[in-house]
């Protein structure tokens, strides 16, 4: 029985949490949608299959072209599609906890622009045709990607961050990094031979074609590593949602766990961007639906990361089988769904000051 | 009762029948950025006390009281809690032992009133133990104890300046510690609830011998219900000790430069704050 509308206790001996239906409910079709995707995807392409012969290939039965297609071909896009929308849902939904903001993420941050210019740096300076030579070959594309995404976001918290995250410094700092870090790419482009410039621009896009299994398992990695983390940390979020003062109030060391989580999220950001190029606005749009979905006071980690992964592997689906002989790059498909909604948060948090 | 010994044996320090001291400002200088606001100032909370902090607007309430909360390093001087210094004790045993509710709190957008005040048990959960039985019934208790257990389900959106304010001191309240900060937690309230406010204050001082220090704008209501007040000025204190002493004519002039008359409440001999009008300050000899 709850003594306390809204909040019915569930307890099972020293553990205990508030039962929320929705906070089962909503993931549960979140993840029900991403197998939806995961199986639509796999059955689309030259090869068609029918939505029961790729369940049964995945499940290992059915004859072996089918499981070959599905699972040597297919699978593992859809499986790089959603590890990375996952890392960036939860990445976005991180971000926006702490600085308390609908509008911060790795894309307006700086975040992905800095792994943008690490990529393109190796992509550019690497060695022509693709055949990346020097010492630059060791680092590569994935890990070039990461490096300048760490770069990027220490900038961002050497200028701001320190100071406090909340509040509209952080962001417009991101802005300004962001700007910086855009620029750089443009006179990269500008550098580059033309066949060097084409495939920075692929990558650029954000596309899961290169995706095979080498690339899904790094990404696999870091999320099998920091979602635990960012489950463990994600006890202060519901303290954290405070003002500063409200927050340390309840005890919450504030420098450290933002830290931490902010970490946490980086890296996120970091090794997705790595494995598919920037994809735009999953990671800013995923955590508010979720928070929506989800009526919780900050943005809910596990839906968020769940939503991400459900919407970037749908993205690639429609991307490459709902325009014809076009083929869109997730990237651009999440862009146009997403600006609009980038939009709407402006207007909204404008109308919110005044 | 045994902490409550009349005020004026409280502030003598050297009486053995004082209660201990809780809070202890030793010196103390705060700032912010280059600025110092509060000078050299030297303040006892007295186990068990209701103190209330007057003064003009920015003169330094709330940053003393976010220093008797840890949210601020002092730049000179220390806090002590209990006779240790603030600064060397974890964040969450001080969240534990001080609770504080700002000035003006923040909360995130979409928050119901019984979250919120649920997170007010925070410093006393962990990642596993989010909603013990005992978190049920504390918050249940802040919640009948502060009039918002009818509003639990509604969001801090959509309720009044002063129904919100009430859901916050039910968030203070539900963080379960001995000494309670306040700050203004009358702000926005009409007359009828800011005496409900106070008079709740009053039972968790009486009930459970908790200590209070509360900032409050209005002088009488301040006299009524603090045994001792601290008046600030210029980050300095002007005088503190019993209401009677403190609140004189001659200090209302000096701390606020407001001509007043002190009148005294004919039943409990409260002192009463009685501003002048101008045209009662030109008519007067
Ligand atoms: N975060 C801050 N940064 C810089 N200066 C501040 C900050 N907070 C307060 N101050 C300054 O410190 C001084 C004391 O402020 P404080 O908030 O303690 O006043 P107060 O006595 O609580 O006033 P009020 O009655 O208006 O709440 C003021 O001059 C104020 O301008
Ligand atoms: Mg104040």
């Amino acid at each position: 029985m709850s003594r306390v509308p809204g909040r019915t206790p569930v307890r099972v001996g020293p553990v205990s949490a508030v039962w929320r239906p929705r906070t089962v409910l909503v993931p549960l079709a979140m993840a029900a949608a991403l197998f939806a995707a995961i199986v639509a995807g796999s059955g689309r392409g030259d090869f068609p299959l029918s939505p029961q012969e790729v369940v049964t290939a995945l499940f290992g039965g059915g004859d072996s072209a089918a499981r070959l297609v599905v699972w040597e071909l297919r699978l593992p896009r859809s499986v790089v599609g959603a590890l990375v929308g996952a890392s960036l849902g939860l990445a976005g939904a991180i971000l926006q906890g702490i600085a308390r903001n609908p509008l911060a993420s790795p894309d307006i941050l700086g975040i992905t622009a800095g792994a943008g210019v690490g990529a393109v740096s190796v992509i550019v300076f690497g060695g022509a045709y693709g055949s990346v030579s020097g010492p630059l070959a060791d680092i590569g594309v994935p890990g070039a990607a990461i490096a300048g995404a760490l770069l990027a976001s220490l900038a961002v918290y050497l200028l701001a961050v320190r100071r406090g995250l909340s509040g509209y410094r952080v962001l417009l700092v991101g802005v300004g990094v962001n700007a910086a870090l855009t620029s750089v790419l443009s006179w990269l482009l500008i550098k580059a031979d033309i066949v060097d410039a084409g495939r920075a621009l692929i990558w650029l896009n954000g596309s899961l074609n290169a995706a095979n299994w080498d690339i899904a398992a790094p990404a696999g990695w870091a999320l099998v590593l920091l979602l635990p983390a960012a489950l463990l940390l994600s006890f202060q979020f519901g303290a954290l949602a405070f003002d500063e003062d409200t927050a340390r109030g309840l005890g919450v060391r504030m420098t450290g766990s933002r830290v931490a989580l902010l970490v946490t999220a980086v890296l996120l950001a970091a090794t997705a961007t790595a494995a598919a190029g920037p994809i735009a606005f999953v990671a800013l749009a995923c955590p508010q639906l979720a928070l929506r979905l989800l009526r919780t006071g900050h943005p809910p980690l596990l839906a968020s990361m769940l939503l991400g992964a459900a919407v970037t592997v749908w993205a690639d689906v429609l991307g490459r089988t709902a325009f014809g002989d076009v083929e869109l790059p997730v990237g651009i498909l999440t862009a146009a769904l997403g600006a609009p909604y980038l939009l709407y948060l402006l207007v909204r948090s404008g109308k919110a000051r005044t | 009762m045994t902490h409550t010994a009349p005020a004026s044996v409280r502030d003598d320090a050297l009486d053995a029948a004082a209660p201990a001291v809780r809070l202890r400002a030793e010196r103390l200088t705060l700032g912010y950025g280059e600025r110092a606001v509060v000078h050299d100032l030297d303040l006892d909370i007295p186990d068990g006390s209701v103190t209330a902090v007057i003064g003009p607007n920015g003169c330094g309430k709330s940053t003393l009281l976010r220093a008797f909360g840890r949210l601020m390093k002092p730049r000179g001087g220390r806090v002590l809690l209990d006779g240790t210094p603030l600064h060397t004790l974890p964040t969450r045993a001080v969240a534990a032992t001080v609770g504080l509710l700002p000035q003006s709190p923040v909360a995130p957008e979409g928050l119901t009133v019984a979250d919120l005040v649920a997170r007010g048990r925070h410093p006393h959960q962990s990642w596993y133990r989010r909603w013990s039985a005992h978190d049920e019934e504390v918050v249940e208790r802040a919640l009948r104890a502060t009039g918002t257990f009818e509003l639990a389900e509604r969001t801090l959106d959509e309720l009044s300046g002063g129904q919100r304010q009430r859901a916050w001191i039910a968030m203070a309240l539900a963080q379960d510690t001995e000494l309670l900060l306040l700050d203004e937690p009358t702000n926005h309230l009409d007359l009828a609830h800011q005496i409900e406010v106070l008079d709740l204050v009053r039972e968790l001082h009486q009930d459970t011998g908790r200590t209070v220090v509360l900032v409050l704008h209005d002088l009488s209501l301040a006299a009524r219900y603090a045994d001792r007040l601290v008046a600030m000025r210029e980050g300095r204190i002007a005088a503190s000790g019993p209401p009677a002493q403190v609140l004189t004519e001659e200090l209302l002039g000096e701390v606020f430069g407001l001509r007043a008359r002190v009148r005294h409440d004919e039943e409990t001999g409260a002192p009463l704050v009685v501003p002048l009008s101008r045209h009662q300050r030109t008519a007067a000899p």
